[in-house]
């Protein structure tokens, strides 16, 4: 199917348009790669998840109303990030457009999913030679189903793992805990400092334990957290969101580190 | 034991020093997870036991009148006494009232989280009333005169040392023993004396059967059935959320509970009492104490599902590293945090705030409460009612009033990037918590948004 005549509206959550602008430029890269036509809307800001996990969700309307206003005219809104997408799929809510919000609501997905479930893409021409290991956010693992969650007893399956299969020299290692938090938790990263940076830690250490070089993720807050983890240890390894490694067109990937 | 609170953060902060402990904390309860993950495999029909059990629990939430009713007119036909308690302080007047009847002043109790929420030892025992705990686990906590940490497992914060130098110091055992077996047999002939010259025993109650007025108690250790088939009175304390429809639905909860809870197939002991034996007197006491107020809440009654199983503090990765004792409440973990603010919210406002909100604790649960929504709804409760800082507001507000406005937002960040690279010490300090453990982020010089529109508006 074409998808160029539809109109996809990309939103970058805030922490990641401040402190990792390659994210986006990966996920809008990626995008137009699989042949979508892209915007950007300038005045979006956050999806209000900060203020509303902390229980301040009614102060969450402004960003609402902007959410939609900025993207009600789009056939699918996309983001890098499945707890900002899983935070606008659960309570956006414009007051006097309740049932236009519900619909907006249902077309929004994080980008893994619109790839696989939306674009249905065969295959990605990327390549990254290189010891991965997956962080599945809870969010979009357990809110958004991108993978099969270990508490079930159900068939598994994992939409991020398909598509970094289909990268070209990628080395998926296996973790000892699959799908267990890495403590970012919003502003539970500060509030519960101890436990959260004890998450952290447990969670790069079983990386570390199976020689990953990079771990990635669909979501940047995690990775930010695990990030400044791994940077405080002097670490070697680094983190890299699912979309940079997507994006890695054959030509723009350094030599391996040897 | 009314101490002061210390809130779950500062309380994980002090849990959080010695690192090993965490780890080996940590890795007890995950082990615990991963046995209730293989036998829970095991069965094919496992997410469907689940789905029965919610169900049948959904029907008992709203038919809980007629059901403890029924309940009380069948126990009362078995020649059991019924006995209705408002609160805790109603409950342990009641236990009172039974054992000065009766001229007793010690009694042996099995595992009740009911009256660990009631706070039941320390009354009675202000009262003149000794209290055994015969629990393995509970007894361990009574004699070091701390709560149980778990719902299920009371001492699994302790070591095999810890047990050795209490077991010293209370039981006479040998100086430095650690042996599992040796010490097991201590606590044995402790007990053993206890439960032959005790003439009450209290027990809890898994399942009340509403259409046989029996009920069934779930133990490992055979300690409530020794109890309470040795004393001439058997008193079982239950909340009134223990109720089932029918004898046949037991066949769907001990199959989870024990799975859920340890990954057995089922308790060792799963004890079905109905009526007391000649000569006994069997009573049981109903208690509320909150609980009609948590099923008029449309969005957390559901909590009264539980069957505390514990499968969601094994799962939780902030209870696992941050012990049951962080939560301040008899019911600790993740349930315990949507169960205790129903009870006060001033005091437990800080639990539902004790979670990364990553949804492993609905997923484990057998009965399928939505413990994480419900921790996030709670927090908006809390917020509401005022009973959170005033400073966290104050942050809040600020950030709600950056992320509404576009310009201010591209302006703040850009500001703020500038800062952190021309002055990185601005946030590279001590008052800040990211950075106490964890580097911040590297402020790129250009924004997403600022690279857009340079490079695709240009």
């Amino acid at each position: 199917m074409n998808y160029s005549s539809l109109k996809i509206g990309l939103f970058i959550p805030c922490y990641v348009d401040q402190f990792y602008p390659q994210v986006g430029i990966a996920t809008l890269e990626l995008l137009e790669k699989l042949g979508c036509t892209v915007t950007f809307p300038l005045n979006q800001t956050c999806c209000g998840q900060p203020m509303a996990n902390s229980g301040f969700e009614h102060l969450t309307k402004s960003c609402d109303k902007l959410f939609y206003d900025l993207f009600a005219d789009c056939d699918y809104i996309v983001s890098p990030s499945g707890s900002c997408v899983l935070h606008i799929k659960d309570h956006l809510k414009v007051e006097e457009k309740p049932e236009e919000s519900k619909k907006l609501r249902r077309r929004v997905y994080e980008l893994v999913e619109f790839i696989t479930d939306i674009l249905k893409v065969d295959s990605i021409e990327a390549e990254f030679p290189y010891r991965v290991g997956l962080h599945q956010g809870c969010h979009g693992q357990r809110g958004l189903h991108l993978s099969q969650m270990s508490e079930l007893n159900a068939a598994p399956f994992s939409k991020p793992v398909s598509l970094l299969k289909k990268v070209k020299g990628l080395e998926l290692i296996e973790l000892d805990r699959a799908d267990e938090c890495c403590g970012f938790g919003g502003t539970f990263c500060v509030s519960e400092e101890a436990v959260s940076v004890k998450m952290g830690k447990d969670r790069v250490a079983d990386h570390i334990r199976h020689h990953a070089q990079f771990i990635t993720g669909s979501d940047m807050s995690c990775l930010l957290h695990l990030e400044g983890i791994l940077k405080r240890r002097n670490s070697d390894v680094k983190v890299k969101h699912i979309a940079e490694i997507l994006n890695s067109a054959v030509k723009q990937i350094p030599a391996p580190i040897s | 034991m009314s101490k002061a609170i210390i809130e779950h953060a500062a309380a994980s902060e002090t849990f959080n020093k010695d690192e090993s402990y965490v780890d080996w904390h940590d890795e007890t309860l995950w082990f615990v997870r991963q046995k209730r993950d293989k036998s829970s495999k095991l069965l094919p029909e496992w997410e469907q036991l689940r789905e029965a059990a919610s169900t049948i629990k959904n029907y008992v939430l709203s038919h809980m009148d007629t059901l403890l009713v029924s309940f009380e007119q069948k126990a009362k036909e078995n020649g059991i006494h019924i006995h209705w308690a408002a609160d805790a302080a109603e409950h342990n007047e009641i236990v009172l009232g039974l054992l000065k009847q009766h001229n007793i002043g010690k009694m042996v109790k099995s595992k009740s989280m009911l009256t660990e929420e009631c706070h039941m030892n320390e009354f009675l025992s202000k009262n003149g009333i000794e209290v055994i705990d015969t629990d393995l686990g509970e007894r361990i906590v009574q004699l070091r005169n701390e709560p149980p940490s778990h719902i299920v497992l009371p001492a699994i914060h302790l070591k095999k040392k810890d047990i050795g130098d209490l077991f010293h110091e209370h039981l006479g055992t040998e100086a430095g023993a650690t042996d599992p077996q040796y010490l097991t047999e201590a606590a044995r002939q402790h007990l053993r004396d206890k439960f032959l010259t005790r003439r009450a025993a209290l027990t809890g109650v898994n399942f009340a059967i509403a259409e046989t007025g029996g009920f069934v108690v779930a133990t490992n250790e055979g300690n409530a059935d020794m109890g309470a088939h040795l004393a001439d009175i058997h008193i079982a304390s239950m909340g009134f959320e223990k109720i089932i429809p029918k004898q046949e639905h037991l066949g769907v909860f001990l199959r989870l509970l024990a799975r859920s809870a340890t990954g057995q197939p089922v308790t060792t002991y799963s004890s079905h009492f109905k009526k007391p034996r000649e000569g006994q007197e069997m009573h049981i006491i109903i208690v509320d104490n909150g609980r009609t107020t948590q099923l008029g809440r449309p969005d957390f009654r559901n909590s009264l599902k539980c069957i505390r199983c514990g499968a969601c503090m094994n799962t939780c990765p902030v209870y696992r590293r941050s012990g049951g004792h962080s939560y301040h409440n008899a019911v600790a973990g993740p349930i315990g945090s949507i169960l205790a603010p129903n009870l006060d919210m001033t005091k437990n406002a800080d639990l539902p705030f004790a979670s990364t909100l990553c949804g492993s604790c609905s997923n484990v649960c057998p009965v399928k409460i939505d413990i994480h929504d419900q921790l996030y709804k709670w927090r908006q409760v809390l917020v509401k009612g005022g009973h959170v800082p005033q400073s966290k507001e104050l942050g809040i507000k600020a950030m709600s009033v950056i992320l509404s406005q576009p310009r201010f937002y591209q302006w703040s960040g850009r500001l703020g990037r500038s800062v952190m690279r021309t002055i990185p010490f601005m946030v590279n300090n001590g008052l800040n918590p990211w950075f106490k453990q964890r580097d911040m982020p590297e402020p790129p010089k250009e924004s997403f948004r600022d690279w857009y529109v340079r490079n695709r508006k240009a």
